[in-house]
């Protein structure tokens, strides 16, 4: 389906200026090897300090403070070893936890703001427009106001050192950014489908789960996408929730390292650093374009 | 498609009879109660995450509490303190440079990389990823500790100067002088999100007002400032507005930077970060619910300002 956002680029095509002139003249070429140059350089500076950790996770420590360069005479595969059992348990332990909260929070989210969305995008009912600017509220509100008495509940309630306050939340739409982006997208939709599905003596139930959710894709993977990214990478609500090694997400046992090897291994944070990333970098390869389109419908308003 | 609609207009017109009449009541009151259904899971959580622990924080704000014992209502107190708090004087001055510096530098990179980017150029694709990645790599703990490595005295970023011949050996993340650079500058490479939101929206401003104007023989710089910048003002708007919200909150890289203590002496002692070390490292809740209270207060001034100078410089087409 073509969002309005690319049939107005579509439309207005390419270069503004070339239009005007008849072909490239040399003084046009230049100027594009030139900007080709700056974005290449850009590039580099920007890309350089991942490709430099990731050689550096191949190489002997003190290499690693002499060498600012990318070749490597051999690969120095005991950083990964040591590193995966540096901690008071192997690393794969801290990457089973990262990956159970981050599969609960992707179902939290998809559970819970599609159906919050699907009642803003498209049910009349009273103060809709009061809950709504609610919703829109809670967006920009600083967690951390609510940070304290949250963690006396769940420290109340023993939920301490469990993946409940990471994930329970996530069941109850508290992100609503994901709220908003979906109603948004839902908004999109030609209402024509429902109203059909409507006389056809479908409710609500049936319109939501046979003619939205099936037509709702690349909402539902943009929000998957974000979820992992974002959890996979928190740091601060595992920081205060989860204290016992055992229950320590990716974020918080590669912070601990600093303190393990008194920040000198660092050959093996890096090796870590470099575990931890490769779930990261592979779901923006695979995600990213749902991940532009994502960003650019809830930021093109 | 247009004849299902049609029926459905004519459905609703011919609601007039008092037997149609309490149909439709009917089909609105089951509206009604699908609608709270529907958004019973994100009421709960409103309630119960969000709305009752507002309201919870608010009123420990105004006590002493420390988990164990019963909080103990000390009026405004916890507020009085924190105007003699010098560490507080000291995270709120951190943060503040950190937003008034680097945001607008973030934007302001983003926004000339997305120009470049825009004119339908080859290998688009390939610069956007490589730019785009670092904002979703960035907020991570491995990001923050490569950081921590590349400023230190031998860390890449000396290591490449003395490639240059300068006898660089300064330990920037160590130095109270440099610290806080070092963050804003992480903050700065990830541009990426911004970026992409930005070309969204010069995606959408027409073509022929650039033909126009270079007929007229309007100047590069002067076709950015009278058609770029008032049609992408929205844009920027937006993006400043939340990045702004978003810096206030600015937490992980500060922790692990500086290892959690926000030094060296506090130069790196983030709002978030000393908040954190009141209510979770010193368990002074009442102290801490009266921080985050603060917290709100200047984004919402903030949020507001912006709003207030939006309508000066922001301008919402036609």
């Amino acid at each position: 389906m073509a969002t309005p956002l690319e049939t107005t680029a579509r439309l207005t095509g390419p270069a503004p200026q070339e239009a005007i002139h008849r072909g490239p003249t040399w003084r046009d070429r230049i100027r594009s090897v030139i900007k080709h140059i700056v974005l290449i350089v850009a590039s580099l500076i920007m890309i350089y300090p991942l490709l430099w950790m990731v050689a550096s996770s191949l190489r002997p420590t003190e290499i690693i403070f002499r060498t600012p360069g990318l070749w490597l005479n051999d690969l120095y595969i005991q950083n990964y070893t040591e590193g995966w059992y540096a901690l008071s348990y192997p690393f794969g332990q801290y990457i089973i936890n990262s990956f159970i909260v981050v599969v609960g929070a992707i179902a939290g989210n998809l559970f819970a703001c599609t159906l919050a969305a699907y009642a803003f995008a498209r049910l009349k009912f009273r103060l809709r427009g009061l809950w709504f600017s609610i919703m829109l509220l809670t967006i920009m509100l600083p967690f951390h106001v609510v940070i304290v008495p949250q963690y006396i509940i769940f420290n109340k309630l023993g939920f301490v050192n469990t993946f409940v306050p990471l994930i329970l939340p996530k069941f109850l739409a508290t992100d609503a950014f994901f709220v908003f982006l979906m109603v948004q997208f839902i908004r999109g939709i030609p209402r024509e489908l429902d109203e059909a599905a409507r006389i056809d003596g479908c409710g609500h139930w049936k319109i939501f789960s046979r003619v939205m959710l099936p037509l709702m894709g690349p909402a539902l993977a943009t929000t998957a996408i974000f979820t992992f990214i974002w959890t996979w990478s928190d740091f601060f609500t595992p920081l205060i929730y989860l204290t016992d090694p055992i229950a320590y997400t990716v974020p918080v046992a590669l912070r601990s390292f600093l303190d393990a090897t008194a920040g000198s291994n660092w050959g093996a944070m890096f090796a870590m650093s470099v575990v931890t990333l490769i779930p990261l970098f592979l779901v923006f390869l695979f995600g990213q374009r749902f991940l532009v389109k994502g960003i650019a419908t809830t930021g093109g308003k | 498609m247009s004849a299902i609609s049609e029926l459905s207009t004519v459905h609703r017109v011919k609601a007039k009879t008092p037997e149609e009449k309490r149909l439709r009541a009917r089909e609105a009151a089951r509206d009604n109660k699908a609608g709270y259904l529907f958004l019973l899971p994100w009421l709960i959580g409103l309630v119960l995450i969000v709305a009752g622990p507002l309201i919870a924080s608010l009123y420990l704000s105004f006590t002493n509490y420390s988990l164990i014992q019963a909080p103990q209502w000390i009026g405004l107190e916890n507020y009085a303190r924190m105007l003699d708090d010098p560490r507080l004087l000291q995270s709120l001055k951190v943060t503040f440079i950190y937003v008034i510096v680097g945001v607008p530098l973030q934007l302001v990179v983003a926004l000339a990389i997305a120009m470049l980017l825009n004119e339908g150029m080859k290998g688009l694709a390939f610069y956007r990823s490589i730019f785009y990645l670092p904002s979703m790599l960035g907020a991570s703990v491995a990001i923050a500790l490569i950081w921590r490595q590349m400023f230190e005295s031998d860390g890449l970023v000396n290591q490449v100067l003395r490639l240059f011949g300068i006898p660089a050996t300064t330990s920037w993340i160590a130095d109270p002088k440099y610290a806080l650079s070092t963050i804003i500058l992480l903050h700065i490479w990830t541009f990426g999100s911004p970026m992409v939101i930005f070309l969204a929206g010069l995606r959408q401003i027409p073509g022929m007002y650039y033909e126009a104007a270079s007929v007229d023989g309007a100047s590069h710089w002067a076709q950015f400032r009278r058609i770029t910048l008032p049609l992408l003002s929205p844009i920027i708007f937006f993006n400043l507005v939340l990045q702004i919200i978003n810096a206030f909150q600015a937490f992980t890289q500060a922790f692990v930077v500086s290892n959690g203590t926000g030094g060296p002496s506090d130069s790196t002692l983030f709002y978030t970060l000393y908040l954190y070390q009141r209510g979770f490292g010193q368990f002074q809740m009442g102290y801490a619910a009266a921080m985050a209270w603060l917290l709100v207060v200047i984004i919402a001034a903030f949020t507001a300002i912006n709003f207030f100078f939006s309508k000066y410089w922001v301008f919402y087409g036609d």
